[in-house]
């Protein structure tokens, strides 16, 4: 004779409804992350969407609403950022080699540098501006309200996020990759540039690249770096004096007039582009990365 | 003294160990070890879990430097240099003395790729050099003919068991004199470990083969010599230690052991 057989829910009223409130959690989650996006873009977007133009960007800082653009400031910051990450990047990426792959593991020394690095990921951003103050732009280096005190500034405040998020790509690498290297006569430098390397660049990349993004928003420290002055000529190297956007957004913004404030929409729209080109580049260049390791 | 069963007649040994004893920090994994490996033939290490068989074999090209707080007391000589002497250089040992892991490690490369690392790491070889190299080797590994077609996919889509001859074609292409293989089989399918072991019978002509593994109907298939761990459980602070009970020619060890211990190991009465 056939068995019968029930096929119907026995999960309680219980269980159903943490489940059902578990999804709902997740749902509301993600509406509201998208939705703070979206609601900052919107609102930028119609304030001053329809002033969006390479005017924009062609046009110098300046008192008179018809001829204020961007193009200084947007220099300067590509100037400050792209400086402090030509410095940085490589940096962070090689101490974060050494800590993972070279340092001894758990002796004092290493545990030493790896507690400061933690600490330095959380100082104030203003207080590494008031460090380049005494240090940089004053004091031994004096190096002056210029790109180089900037990019150094903000190269330190990059640098202990860009070791730690390399020291997790770092240590998602099999250490099989480099037994096998060393187990065919490689040297252990030879194992980690030909083979942890490469396999550690996508995540190293991606989180350099938030790193990147959150420095190029960063104003505090530079504000104390002479990057509030009003600068109507691109920067021409590292001694130039400079501008950058976030300060002359905030410039614009406080400026009494309204047409300012929508042309402080403006510059937040493109300073938004800007992050987003970043991001993509980010995310092209590991899947690239990704793609390229496995043939 | 060890009371180690059984003194194979070797000549002309390519290691000799001497009372070694291996420790992590303070732990013993394995101790007073007294054992001669032969040239160009397959000796086999086996016993239970925690014997120290391939603590043991790691240390026969300092793999086990690696590990922090590793170390080695005692003389490990490879022909007659001693291979834990200040001036020995583990990089050199290692391209001597290859090393095959228990799970495949294809490097995240091509099939070719894998193959030409060792020869490119030690030196710089021309292309049509490292072709030969590449094609020797993998034809050396019974992996030519089924990936002569594919050299530049990926070495990750390989399956099990061709990945692991691809380890072992990687590590001809360096030219050791010894392949040191830790339970290569032990991820593999029974078809998979049978090419694996007619390739081992194959390569003995030319290499010196040391193995360990899990598997007695292994050791008893390939090896010429049989070296038998056993673990020592400490009754007071419960620690355990690798020792050698018996070592001796594999039909030997197999058919007529000298040692209670190893008969119940090899008949199956105890591990």
């Amino acid at each position: 004779m056939a068995q019968s057989i029930s096929l119907k829910s026995r999960i309680s009223p219980r269980r159903l409804f943490v489940d059902g409130s578990f999804r709902f959690f997740l749902y509301l989650s993600v509406f509201i992350s998208l939705g703070m996006i979206y609601w900052i873009v919107s609102s930028l977007w119609n304030d001053a969407g329809w002033l969006l133009s390479w005017d924009l960007i062609t046009k110098y800082p300046s008192y008179d609403i018809d001829n204020a653009g961007f193009q200084s400031p947007l220099v300067g910051s590509i100037w400050v950022v792209g400086t402090a990450t030509l410095v940085a990047l490589p940096t962070g990426l090689f101490t974060a080699l050494y800590l993972e792959q070279f340092a001894g593991k758990g002796n004092k020394v290493t545990r030493l540098i790896e507690l400061n690095i933690q600490n330095l990921a959380g100082v104030p951003a203003v207080v590494f501006g008031l460090i380049g103050l005494a240090f940089v732009v004053r004091g031994f280096i004096a190096w002056g309200f210029t790109v180089g005190s900037a990019a150094a500034v903000i190269a330190m405040l990059m640098l202990p996020v860009i070791i730690i998020v390399s020291r997790e790509a770092i240590r998602a690498v099999p250490p099989s990759y480099k037994e096998g290297a060393l187990a065919l006569g490689a040297t252990p430098w030879q194992a980690v540039w030909r083979l942890v390397l490469p396999s550690a660049i996508p995540g190293t990349a991606t989180g350099s690249i938030l790193a990147v993004s959150r420095a190029i928003g960063e104003s505090a420290p530079l504000l104390l770096l002479g990057a509030l002055s009003f600068v109507t000529f691109n920067p021409t190297g590292l001694d130039s004096p400079f501008t950058i956007m976030p300060l002359t957004i905030f410039k614009y913004a406080s400026d009494s007039r309204e047409e300012f404030q929508v042309l402080a929409s403006a510059g937040s729209l493109i300073l938004m582009a800007v992050l987003f080109v970043l991001n993509l580049i980010a995310i092209l260049l590991r899947d690239f990365a990704t793609r390229k390791r496995n043939v | 003294m060890s009371t180690v069963a059984g003194k194979p007649e070797i000549l002309d040994p390519v290691f000799t160990l001497k009372n070694v004893s291996v420790s992590y920090g303070k732990y013993v994994a394995v101790t007073d070890v007294n054992l001669e490996i032969p040239s160009h033939d397959i000796t086999a290490f086996i016993g239970p879990s925690g014997c120290g068989k391939s603590t043991l074999i790691r240390t026969l090209n300092r793999t086990n430097d690696l590990i922090p707080g590793a170390s080695v007391a005692g003389t490990v000589l490879y022909h007659d240099a001693d291979l834990y002497d200040s001036k020995a250089s583990p990089v050199e040992i290692r391209r001597r003395i290859g090393m095959v892991f228990q799970k495949p490690n294809p490097f995240p490369k091509s099939i070719y790729e894998n193959v030409a690392f060792g020869p490119k790491v030690n030196g710089r070889p021309k292309k049509s050099e490292l072709d030969a190299i590449v094609e020797n080797s993998l034809r050396g590994a019974a992996l030519w003919d089924e990936v002569k077609d594919r050299l530049g996919s990926s070495a990750l889509g390989l399956s099990g068991g061709q990945q692991q001859r691809l380890c072992i074609a990687r590590s001809l292409a360096v030219e050791p004199d010894v392949i040191l293989m830790d339970e290569p089989c032990s991820a593999l399918d029974p078809i998979a470990t049978l090419r694996i072991e007619e390739l081992m019978m194959e390569l003995k002509k030319n290499y010196t083969i040391v193995i360990v593994t899990h598997n007695m109907q292994q050791a008893a298939r390939v090896s010429s010599y049989t070296a038998f761990f056993v673990t020592d459980v400490n009754p007071l602070s419960d620690l355990r230690t690798g020792k050698l009970i018996e070592y001796d020619a594999t039909t030997k060890i197999f058919n007529n052991p000298s040692d209670p211990r190893t008969e119940d190991y090899v008949t199956g009465k105890m591990g």
